[in-house]
């Protein structure tokens, strides 16, 4: 049971009491959420606590989900991929089925709300099927500014069928003929992920995990893709090396695709000659390990050279950690240059400001404490209930 | 003076839905023909709105285009510029605006070729449409006042000590125009009119008219 009084103690002051004034203004009105699935990251991850949030504060919040045959799965995911920039094959055939598909589904679903929030691509369609009563918005959970021709042109006429679109950046989109909002995405300080471990909590997991406490630990977690660059994060650990005797963590997932595997493999060649570079493969729900790997950090680094708005950077900030990332995507929205951690464009950048911070201890103290607080402001799931039902009002004014 | 105010003053706190405009600047020339075609709303979201949502964080520009022109386009000189325009001196946002694009223009005059972004991120322009939130039943003395003002959310600060002065059209900002009207205390309504809530925190600013309230509050008759 999640209960919105339950995040006082960790949400700004101030701040439960305006949702729940905000709440009374939207009180039994009905807000649906349409996505695609109600499992992993993305969407899923918060609408697995926002939904109920919202029904806590007495909104008649509800989260549909659409579904299809094999082909209707392969066709969203293709089109996302396509829209996120990707050379992708989309036929005809394929896209119509998708279309038909969506069909089917506006029939099974009830569709009527005062507010109707579709997430991402698989479920997008649906708006062809919207009740006149109600607004409809398109919340876009990736980098949507530079998609593939084709994929766009045959997407960009629904989209223009909403009332608005949401973005987590002002720069993720292109031009519509709606309103664009920016809500960017948060962390539920609650969960598994982020909920706090005692020390010997902490050193549990890391004792499962083989990793060894001994040493100031530098931790990346991300996918072992060259999007996050865990081999541009090995290089920066070599020039770090040279002056302190630190200990390298690369946890993540590979996801089997060819370029992770060869990644993978390189990295592990690198681990064995290197008894202070660890490497994890994680499973997809490693929520207590990741937990764990960031408290025991002195430094994070999430040294991505290509992101939408992974939330890695707010993660291991609400966890009073100083984070040294790249300068992509979202991750300069969660650090703020010289007070939370560093953005940085190169290996040698990396490498610099983490010398830089290990030379300083007082400085890794003071800018984890600063983290916390900017998360707490702006990155957590509160700010994110805030944004959803102030949408809900604005536009049903 | 009097005691108890016949209106009660109700604390307004307040969200913030950002909107994107289809406008954006990879240089200090774009920068200064998007400023000058925005509307006013995008104006008042780049300077004022800095403050609302830089709240935890001292900040370093005073407003968004000297931030972007500093950190993106690395131009100091524009950035130090833009940085010292303070926007409530301003009696509308059309005069933010003019004086802003001024700024640029004369600094452009004076360079062989246009700065831009080489590697950074281009200028990105929005607006912000304003929740309105009341807060808690409302205060009838100075006393209730300033137990409501000091555990207020920091976002009431902001809509009563800037919104209000800059997009409503409350000059005096509601704080000091209720201190003055329903409480009958020029005085004090005139400290805090004079705080200066230009490159500050809010929480700086809330600590500022606590003190001048407690002041007020020491020196009246018990």
């Amino acid at each position: 049971m999640i209960r919105v009084e339950d995040y006082r103690r960790v949400a700004p002051p101030g701040v439960v009491d305006i949702i729940l004034t905000l709440a009374e203004r939207v009180r039994g009105r009905r807000f649906l959420h349409l996505s695609g699935g109600r499992f992993g990251s993305g969407p899923a991850e918060i609408l697995q606590t926002l939904v109920p949030m919202m029904s806590d504060l007495g909104i008649d919040a509800a989260w549909e989900i659409t579904g299809g045959d094999p082909g209707f799965y392969t066709t969203a995911a293709t089109l996302q991929a396509a829209l996120r920039g990707s050379e992708r094959v989309l036929t005809d055939e394929a896209l119509d089925h998708f279309v038909e598909m969506n069909r089917v589904n506006a029939k099974k679903l009830a569709l009527d709300a005062d507010l109707v929030l579709v997430h991402d691509v698989q479920p997008a369609t649906l708006v062809e099927h919207r009740a006149a009563r109600g607004r409809w918005v398109w919340a876009c959970h990736f980098d949507a500014s530079r998609p593939q021709r084709r994929a766009w042109t045959f997407f960009r006429p629904f989209v223009n069928q909403y009332d608005a679109a949401v973005f987590a950046l002002p720069n993720f989109s292109r031009r519509l003929g709606v309103p664009k909002y920016v809500i960017h995405p948060s962390i539920d300080p609650l969960s598994e992920k982020n909920r706090e471990l005692a020390p010997r909590e902490v050193a549990g997991v890391l004792r499962a995990l083989a990793v060894p406490q001994d040493k100031p630990l530098l931790v990346q977690i991300g996918a072992f893709t060259s999007a996050d660059d865990p081999l541009g994060v090995v290089n920066a650990y070599r020039l770090v090396k040279k002056h302190h005797d630190v200990r390298l963590v690369l946890a993540g997932t590979s996801g089997g695709e060819p370029d992770s595997l060869e990644i993978l493999g390189e990295l592990r060649e690198t681990a064995q000659a290197d008894p202070d570079v660890l490497v994890r493969e994680l499973p997809p729900d490693a929520s207590l390990q990741i937990n764990a790997l960031q408290r025991a950090a002195t430094i994070v680094l999430q040294k991505s050279v290509r992101e939408s708005f992974g939330l890695g950077a707010a993660e291991a900030m609400w966890k009073g950690k100083p984070v040294i990332g790249g300068f992509v995507g979202g991750l300069p929205q969660q650090i703020v240059y010289d007070v939370t951690g560093y953005t940085v464009s190169s290996v040698e950048g990396a490498a610099f400001r983490v010398r830089h911070l290990l030379n300083a201890p007082e400085l890794i103290a003071r800018m984890g404490a600063a983290g916390r607080e900017h998360v707490r402001r702006s990155f957590l799931i509160t700010r994110h209930l805030v944004d959803y039902v102030a949408l809900l009002i604005h536009l049903s004014r | 003076m009097t005691l108890t105010a016949a209106q009660p003053f109700v604390f307004t706190g307040c969200v913030e839905l950002r909107q994107a405009l289809d406008h954006r600047a990879t240089d200090e020339r774009e920068l200064l023909e998007r400023l000058e075609e925005v509307p006013a709303g995008s104006v008042f979201y780049h300077t004022h709105g800095y403050f609302l949502r830089h709240r935890p964080i001292t900040t370093a520009y005073g407003n968004d285009f000297a931030s972007w022109v500093a950190t993106q386009v690395r131009d100091q000189v524009l950035a130090e510029r833009l940085a010292v325009v303070n926007p409530f001196e301003f009696a509308s946002l059309e005069h933010v605006r003019e004086e802003l694009a001024s700024i640029i223009h004369d600094h452009l005059l004076r360079l062989p070729a246009v700065p831009r972004v080489e590697f950074g991120e281009p200028f990105y322009f929005q607006q912000s449409h304003i929740v309105e939130v009341s807060l808690g039943a409302g205060a009838t003395t100075l006393a209730e006042f300033r137990a409501g003002l000091a555990t207020v959310d920091a976002s009431a600060i902001y809509f009563h000590m800037v919104e209000a002065r800059a997009r409503l059209g409350r000059r005096a900002g509601d704080f000091a125009e209720w201190i003055r009207t329903s409480l009958g205390m020029p005085e004090l309504a005139d400290g805090i009119e004079l705080i200066d809530t230009y490159m500050t925190s809010l929480e700086r600013v809330r600590a500022r008219v606590l003190a001048l309230v407690d002041g007020a509050l020491e020196a009246s008759p018990r």
